[in-house]
């Protein structure tokens, strides 16, 4: 595969040369009118099987609008996407084009792989002002842009109407709070029948990303120095999964939920409520009987209203052959029309401004404006240099905390300190 | 052997010193040949020669190397000597995972003797359907440890597990077998076993059919009955065969990686909320952790380093105290 496109890439870069030879104009002439002449080949690496229909529309809509040009999607799943991208941009063979998320973003845009993108001047990739402002500082690093948003998902409150009938409990509405949250979902809770309130797994973007915003806590100081997961107000927003299970019996236990995902009891109708990220809506309404139970709410307030805002964006490889050609089709995949060709997919809210209408629209059983108006209230995706590494910290520690082996206040003291000290060996280079 | 030999005894006269004329030149051409054989063999190894050294020994010489820098994300390595080596004597997960993957290794050495048992009931005399018996033993050897896993987790399901509605119908409560911190160990031991009994198996079953039947006569006409042949024919005749697949299991073991990392369900989005994660991690899979996903890949080439001196001492080990033990006829 690499290697046919290597050679188709050669071919076209030698019938590229004939006018090239005869032209020998200013490099940035052409295009502008969308009809250059230019030809080549691009490789647009992605990870999510079922965003790949979307992306070959584009892909081949882009084609269409560049004779000669052709754009080749690769697939790798997202379990070895990143080890592989990274030892392929090690040995200089990345493709042009690929996505990438928080998380990694930090480490790539560090070590000098991806290509910074203009956001001013005639020919900008991306202006700012298209796309929501935290997704836009999300891929920029040290003053730099290296990535156009791509998508965006919010987080919200999915609800199992069937469950909630039986109980007489009224759907959740916007005007919820923690504790309308845990009262309720201790009466939908029936122990016989093995239905649960509501689900309490340790994720991040789905769950204490938001708890703790909304409890007025944080995750990371914003000079990317400090943890904060000693404040108060963070151990109060993750305090509220714990007592969820602990105290309030309203969730499965942490045992219960990794045996069996928490999404997946939704899906099979044991749990009434669970916090989902926008893009599991598409999964849910390709469920024709599962789409007719169920739909979407606000998160609860606490101290006040947020939800984390997290989306992937376009890069590109900063040793691609064809930079030009590559900008191009980061800039057409950030246009208007490639953002609303996505949305019609339904498997993410294109990230462009004015482009999301679609994406709800083609899921008129759920009302998926919520997740749509919580841009209203988003707050940035917490990342560093090296996010992955104490991510993985995160995650083990809190586990122990949500399983009661630790006090809350022992599981997050210690991964403050560890934290800590990634975060002091990114500063160093030691990452 | 010499060429005399070869050529027969010496006898005197013409013929000693014909014999004489044909060893020298034999022993001429030999030499020779042993010559061009020599390099006829190197060039015949030679693929697989190279082969072993591109991708097994330069690996290992870069893999020392390595625990030796720090390795950022995109190449490019800085010299920090021991320093990988005493961050890791210092920290606790590798301990831990050491742990846990030497509890691991002794749970799954106990799979030896039951395979013991099962090789000698196959190899009863008289026995009908062994070939079936042999396959169904089998059959899970040449199974895949990831499709292994995947159905052994849910077998281990707390909620819908098979295995707890068998005990609940017993009236015994089972527990959450993968992510109890308690239980993780020999849930995961249990599949390793069952993976591994089969394999031992077929060994030792081989072992025991090399046993010629003369010995038992021998011993019978002793007077041994079939417990004292078990153990002072058998037992000792199998040794050797004990000793390979005592060895063999020792260092599989000690890198077993795929199955527990999906029994964990390491392979899920949200895979560290088990609270087992702890209790179940293997060496190999810290060491894919830290190298893969932490970036920390001088790090992870030191765990490797340490796990690989532990084999080889492990093994060296073994081979010493064989002598004490193993019995080749």
């Amino acid at each position: 595969m690499r290697r046919r496109s290597l050679l188709t890439a050669a071919a076209a870069s030698t019938l590229a040369a004939a006018p090239l030879a005869a032209g020998c104009g200013p490099a940035s002439s052409p295009s502008a009118s969308g009809g250059g002449s230019r030809r080549g080949h691009l490789t647009y690496g992605v990870w999510d099987v079922y965003q790949v229909p979307a992306m070959k529309r584009v892909a081949r809509e882009f084609e269409r609008s560049r004779p000669g040009v052709t754009v080749d999607v690769q697939l790798t799943p997202n379990g070895t996407y990143w080890t592989k991208l990274r030892t392929a941009c090690t040995g200089g063979s990345a493709p042009d084009v690929f996505w990438m998320n928080g998380p990694n973003f930090g480490m790539y845009a560090d070590a000098g792989q991806l290509l910074p993108l203009e956001t001013d001047g005639p020919e900008p990739v991306l202006r700012s002002a298209d796309f929501p402002p935290d997704l836009v500082s999300l891929y920029r690093w040290k003053g730099v842009q290296y990535g156009v948003p791509k998508d965006f998902d919010t987080v919200a409150l999915w609800f199992n109407k069937e469950i909630f009938d039986r109980a007489k409990v009224d759907y959740p509405d916007a005007s919820w709070s923690w504790q309308d949250l845990i009262t309720n979902a201790q009466r939908l809770t029936d122990r016989k029948r093995g239905i649960y309130g509501v689900g309490a797994p340790v994720r991040e973007q789905e769950n204490y990303y938001n708890s703790v915003p909304q409890a007025g806590g944080w995750v990371i100081s914003p000079d990317k120095r400090r943890s904060g997961y000693s404040d108060e107000r963070t151990l109060e927003g993750l305090r509220l999964w714990i007592d969820l299970i602990h105290r309030y019996r309203a969730s499965p236990t942490l045992q219960q939920m990794t045996d069996t995902d928490p999404t997946q009891m939704f899906q099979s109708g044991t749990l009434a409520m669970t916090y989902e990220a926008s893009y599991n809506a598409a999964t849910f309404h390709a469920d024709r009987e599962l789409r007719a139970k169920v739909d979407v709410a606000p998160m609860p307030k606490g101290r006040r209203r947020a939800t984390v805002l997290h989306g992937l964006a376009n890069v590109i490889y900063a040793r691609t052959p064809q930079p030009e050609l590559a900008r191009e089709f980061v800039r057409f995949l950030g246009g208007k029309r490639a953002s609303l060709l996505q949305g019609k997919y339904g498997t993410a809210i294109p990230a462009r401004n004015g482009t999301a209408e679609p994406w709800a629209a083609g899921m008129p059983r759920f009302d998926l404006q919520v997740h749509l108006d919580a841009l209203d209230y988003a707050v940035p995706y917490p990342s560093s240099a090296n996010s992955a590494a104490w991510q993985h910290k995160d995650q083990m520690w809190l586990a122990k905390a949500w399983s009661g082996d630790l006090s809350l206040k022992e599981a997050t003291s210690s991964l403050t300190t560890a934290m800590n000290q990634l975060l002091a060996q990114e500063r160093k280079g030691e990452s | 052997m010499s060429v005399e030999a070869r050529t027969g005894p010496v006898v005197p006269g013409r013929r000693a010193r014909a014999s004489a004329v044909v060893g020298r030149e034999l022993r001429r051409r030999e030499r020779r040949f042993r010559h061009r054989d020599k390099w006829w063999g190197y060039a015949l190894i030679a693929p697989a020669g190279l082969g072993l050294a591109v991708f097994y020994l330069w690996p290992v010489v870069q893999t020392v190397y390595y625990s030796l820098t720090r390795w950022g994300a995109f190449g490019g390595t800085t010299w920090i000597g021991l320093s990988n080596y005493r961050t890791l004597v210092a920290d606790p997960e590798f301990w831990q995972s050491l742990a846990n993957t030497g509890i691991y290794t002794g749970l799954v050495l106990l799979g030896i003797p039951l395979s013991m048992v099962l090789a000698v009931l196959l190899n009863l005399k008289g026995l009908r359907g062994t070939g079936v018996y042999r396959t169904l033993y089998f059959l899970p050897v040449v199974t895949m440890p990831a499709a292994v896993a995947v159905v052994w987790r849910w077998l281990y399901n707390g909620d819908v597990g098979i295995l707890n509605q068998a005990l609940s119908a017993l009236g015994i409560d089972g527990t959450y077998w993968v992510s109890d911190p308690d239980t993780i160990r020999f849930a995961v031991a249990v599949v390793g076993v069952w993976m591994t009994v089969g394999h031992h198996m077929i060994l030792l079953l081989a072992g025991l059919q090399s046993i010629p039947a003369d010995y038992y006569e021998a011993a019978s006409l002793d007077g041994a009955g079939r417990i004292r042949q078990f153990f002072s024919v058998t037992l000792p005749l199998l040794s050797p065969t004990l000793f390979f697949t005592t060895v063999l299991s020792v260092i599989q073991s000690l890198q077993v990686f795929d199955l527990v990392y999906l029994i964990i369900g390491a392979n899920t989005q949200n895979s560290l909320q088990n609270p087992a994660f702890g209790e179940g991690q293997t060496v190999v899979m810290l060491f894919f952790q830290k190298a893969f996903f932490d970036n920390q890949r001088g790090y992870g080439a030191a765990i490797v380093c340490v796990l690989f001196v532990l084999i080889m001492a492990l093994t060296a080990v073994q081979f010493r105290l064989q002598k004490r033990w193993v019995h080749y006829a």
